[in-house]
């Protein structure tokens, strides 16, 4: 009945729910470190998918965006972060606001919504992975849930980071990649945003003593 | 109607299922051992066990109700039942219309009230604190449970549970990322219904974190074996059931005896196979709080649900 | 030497330049005549633009029109003011003992690097590039707002992060579905993202994805905007930055996301042939406006509540461009015109006078027109613009945009004179305490640089009186553009 499918599509899907598990499994991640290995395996993931469209469609451009993911997401984000979590001393465990389990109650009503919303455009793509563009929206809006839920700044960093994922698993599997420049563009500029921010770790922990967000709750309008 | 390898099939069903279900408790205690380096027990423990209980006087706490000796009949026969519909060599069962994959849920389910009941029966501190906390895990494994039966019902358009395996048998090799899905939701549900590690330990006598124990703990003689016997039986579904939906090759069709013999081996060799991996997951994972266990029930329905998503969006429109 | 690359290639350059030498004594010269050259080459784009219609360089990848040309040219103007005006302001704050040597190095080659992604932002043709450029646009600010290291600082820097973050990956989400909408019409070549192409096909972009990527694009780019609900790190980041980096924050950066808001506009409106992206940009621009004068009352920061009149303005601008039209669109870039001009003479106002006396809390400031009577007449002339008063150019773009809602949008009007009474009230109270008061103060060690401000509030007072014919045209010609 899914012989339609063609195999390739079957695997962009395949790397697509993968994604959309790890989101889920972020979620609701306990350790620090353990976060990271999985943004990693995201990162990895998102290559892996990423390599899958450059073959079954010969793009070029798509190989360097593989090559690019693998180098930046899988390899240098997660060491600079393993660096800065040992370098700062990290307490290993992720805080969150609400519990865990009402997160993940919230994360699939947020699934749900990003189905719904790309359903009408999963039906117009002429690509052959259609459905990824949902899991990509819900990968994003799960990074989201992750930054607000979470009260550590390291957390919050991770899921701004998946969240860049997210989209760059809807800009690759959903539209076969933006142009080479852009890429390379988003490339540069999420680098240079974790580089930033650990320089950023540095002085909020200088000033603070630790890097729990709820010390930084004195701006407010009153 | 009924066809003779129908018939026969459906026979053999049963009686396999009654003599093997032992025999699988056996074998994962056993790759348990192996895999913990102790000694391991016989591999035909179970069989002594059933036997020296028959043999005993069964022992009634005062104040027990007839509810209390029905139990384990009750208990038996629905675990009986499960493995008759249950495709584990022919998806060709005459009793297979009695109960569609939700009724079957609703089996287990009844199994599970009256056993909880009847701990509650007797009165005995224990016996209510396991049929409190063996409902808390049924409350939240059998949504879990059918979430899994809901995706592979929409892959098969049916919810019977035989129609189901035939279709998964006879596809194509196709990935579907819902079956992973589904699949890792129906292991952990399968983890917590047998009382098994992450959730339950089936061999612990530490009152304060068993949840089955606590609830037979009053039972003996030939209720104890009838009991005993109906969880291997329930662990022996649980496995043909998972075998069946997610490995589902060589399971025979209508009308092919010949198939329906060559079935019986690799039955064994899948049921092998599958219960060393359990007790590997049993061996790597540990035991957790009960507290935990709604978390961990948690997870397995949100992999469930999120199976039956992905179904959904990534493959629905073919 | 082409004007336009001169204009990218100077910041650029000093920059890296100020990154390497800027400690040495001539470093602020440097900024400054970095920032005049930039002028200088954007004065001369614009006379070229102007003269010959719009033009591209590096291939296709960038385009210069009457629309974008207008706006480069105000980024030119307030960064070469605002650079001035840091002078000296710095210089105060080192003496202070609030900044080191390596920090002021920090802020003046980030400064240059913000003038160069702004200017990129502006003239790329490549919607992609564009996102790319307001990223690194948000990156550069962000030690800039943390510059003074204080707990306050790094919050209100963190939070700036974190949300500008958050919207503007909303947009790249938007940008996705907008190439994807392009992809099926252009086909999978390089130029699906640039907007000569896509401006040219907008009636054949499919309509369903166009208004999806239209919100995300909206809700994400608005976030740099200061549209509410998302504009919380606004108030913060000007609050607690220096007072230079608030008013190019103020003055251009909102400028440049709304830009960016503009061009997709430009797309969505052919593509959904409907007033879809009008009437979402009313909604949130009126709801901005709103809440932003309500807010305005409880503020006791001084520039924690110019930046609140920001994103009113923004607000006002927002629902001014999605009235649509010539004649709001028209209105809504003299507005955004004066607004920048205005809001930064404010803050440089502003920020003289939290040096003088010491504190930004308004309660503590008073009588500027004894300690300094320059900056007290300039902080109360600048608060008579923002709030529209006549004759200045402030109240004629308020006045227009007022007269188009009347007539086209009148259940919009009672709104837009609430909030508008709401925040004259609120400011004017609070200001001319300040400005009319007793009090002590003491000289600053560097003399502040006030020629900024009268000159920001000069050309507003000369446009409230009369818009010279080739401005005019110059900006009916970008609203006519916008549709």
């Amino acid at each position: 009945m899914n012989a339609a499918i063609p195999f390739s599509a079957q695997l962009i899907n395949l790397f697509a729910s993968v994604i959309l598990l790890l989101a889920f499994a972020m979620l609701a991640q306990r350790r620090v470190m353990a976060l990271v290995n999985l943004f990693a395996l995201q990162g990895l993931t998102l290559c892996l998918s990423t390599l899958v469209v450059a073959v079954t469609t010969g793009q070029t451009h798509l190989y360097w965006s593989a090559g690019l993911t693998l180098l930046l997401k899988a390899l240098l984000l997660p060491w600079i972060l393993h660096r800065l979590i040992r370098r700062l001393q990290v307490k290993w465990e992720v805080e969150s606001l609400i519990n865990i389990p009402a997160t993940m109650l919230v994360g699939i009503a947020l699934v749900i919504i990003a189905f719904n919303v790309t359903q009408p455009i999963s039906e117009l793509s002429s690509t052959i992975s259609r459905g990824t563009l949902g899991i990509a929206l819900a990968s994003v809006m799960l990074a989201f849930l992750m930054m607000i839920t979470r009260t550590k700044a390291i957390p919050q960093v991770v899921g701004f980071l998946a969240m860049e994922n997210g989209l760059f698993l809807a800009a690759t599997s959903a539209t076969y990649g933006m142009p080479m420049v852009v890429e390379l563009g988003i490339a540069l500029d999420v680098l240079i945003g974790v580089i930033i921010l650990g320089v950023f770790f540095f002085q909020i922990r200088d000033q603070f003593d630790s890097l729990d967000i709820r010390h930084m709750e004195k701006l407010k309008d009153n | 109607m009924i066809s003779v390898s129908g018939f026969l099939g459906q026979i053999f069903a049963i009686a396999l299922a009654l003599l093997l279900a032992p025999l699988l408790s056996g074998w994962v205690g056993q790759c348990r051992a192996w895999l913990q380096s102790r000694t391991a027990p016989p591999l035909l423990l179970p069989y002594y066990m059933l036997h020296k209980l028959f043999h005993k006087d069964v022992v009634l706490a005062h104040g027990a109700s007839s509810l209390f000796r029905a139990a384990p009949f009750i208990v038996f026969g629905c675990m009986v039942l499960a493995c008759a519909i249950i495709p584990s060599l022919s998806t060709d069962l005459p009793l297979a219309p009695a109960a569609d994959a939700i009724a079957l849920v609703g089996v287990f389910g009844l199994a599970r009230i009256f056993i909880s009941l009847a701990a509650m029966d007797v009165g005995t501190s224990f016996g209510s604190l396991g049929g409190r906390r063996e409902m808390l895990v049924g409350f939240l494994a059998e949504p879990a449970l059918l979430m899994v039966i809901f995706t592979l019902a929409m892959i098969a358009q049916s919810t019977s549970v035989a129609t189901i395996v035939e279709t998964l048998a006879h596809r194509e090799f196709v990935i579907f990322p819902s079956l992973a899905f589904a699949g890792i939701a129906f292991t952990m549900v399968s983890l917590a219904e047998n009382a098994r590690v992450p959730v339950d330990n089936p061999a612990t006598h530490l009152e304060l974190t068993m949840i089955h124990e606590a609830m037979i703990l009053e039972y003996s003689g030939r209720h104890l074996a009838l009991i005993e016997w109906a969880s291997s039986l329930k662990l022996y579904a649980y496995s043909c059931l998972g075998l069946a939906f997610f490995f589902p090759w060589g399971i025979a069709e209508r009308d092919n005896f010949m198939a329906l013999l060559a079935a019986i081996p690799l039955l064994l060799f899948k049921l092998a196979i599958g219960g060393f991996l359990l007790a590997g997951i049993e061996t790597v994972s540990a035991k957790m709080r009960i507290f935990r266990a709604p978390e961990f029930l948690g997870t397995a329905f949100l992999l469930a649900v999120l199976g039956l998503l992905v179904r959904l969006m990534l493959e629905s429109r073919v | 030497m082409d004007f336009f690359v001169l204009m990218l290639a100077i910041p650029l350059v000093s920059g890296a330049l100020l990154t390497v030498f800027g400690e040495r004594a001539w470093a602020p010269n440097l900024n400054i005549i970095a920032s005049l050259g930039t002028f200088l080459a954007a004065v001369g784009l614009t006379v070229e633009v102007v003269a010959n219609g719009p033009r591209f360089a590096f291939g296709e990848q960038f385009f210069i029109d009457s629309l974008n040309v207008f706006f480069v040219a105000l980024t030119a103007f307030v960064g070469l003011t605002t650079s001035i005006f840091s002078g000296p302001y710095m210089a105060n704050e080192a003496a202070h003992g609030r900044l080191t040597k390596p920090r002021l190095r920090l802020y003046k080659s980030m400064y240059q690097l913000f003038m160069f992604t702004m200017l990129m932002a502006l003239t790329t043709n490549n919607l992609g590039i564009l996102w790319v450029a307001m990223e690194a646009a948000t990156l550069t600010t962000v030690l800039l707002v943390s510059l003074y290291r204080t707990p306050a600082s790094l919050e209100a820097a963190w939070k700036y992060f974190i949300l500008c973050g958050v919207g503007i990956a909303q947009a790249l989400f938007g940008t996705i579905l907008l190439y994807f909408a392009a992809e099926r019409v252009l086909g999978e070549t390089g130029n699906a993202l640039l907007w000569t192409h896509l401006v040219e096909v907008k009636g054949q972009l499919e309509p369903t994805v166009m208004a999806l990527s239209f919100i995300f694009l909206l809700v994400g780019y608005g976030t740099k905007v200061g549209l509410a609900p998302l504009h919380n790190w606004l108030p913060d980041a000007h609050a607690e930055g220096p007072t230079p980096v608030s008013a190019v924050l103020s003055g251009l950066l909102l400028n440049v996301a709304l830009y960016a808001i503009l061009r997709c506009k430009v797309l969505a409106d052919g593509a959904i042939h409907s007033d879809y992206a009008g009437n979402l940009m009313m909604g949130f621009g009126l709801f901005t406006l709103l809440l932003a004068a309500f807010f305005l009352s409880r503020q006791k920061d001084v520039k924690r509540m110019f930046a609140y009149s920001s994103i009113e303005h923004m607000g006002l601008i927002t629902f001014a461009f999605g009235m649509g039209g010539a004649v709001a669109n028209f209105a809504g870039l003299l507005h955004m015109t004066m607004h920048s001009l205005t809001k930064s003479a404010i803050f440089f106002a502003v920020g003289h006078a939290t040096q003088k006396t010491g504190t930004q809390m308004m309660a503590d400031i008073r009588g500027l027109i004894r300690i300094n009577p320059l900056i007290g007449w300039g902080l109360m002339l600048g608060t008579l613009a923002i709030l529209g008063m006549p004759p200045f150019g402030v109240f004629a773009s308020e006045f227009m945009i007022l007269t188009h809602a009347m007539k086209h949008f009148p259940w919009a009007t009672p709104i837009l004179l609430l909030a508008l009474g709401v925040a004259f009230a609120s400011i004017f109270g609070k200001v001319q305490p300040m400005v009319f008061g007793e009090t002590e103060a003491k000289r600053l060690p560097h003399a502040p640089a006030i020629t900024p401000v009268f000159l920001h509030l000069g050309i507003v007072l000369m446009l409230g009186l009369y818009i010279p014919p080739y401005l005019t045209r110059w900006f009916h010609e970008a609203a006519r553009m916008l549709g």
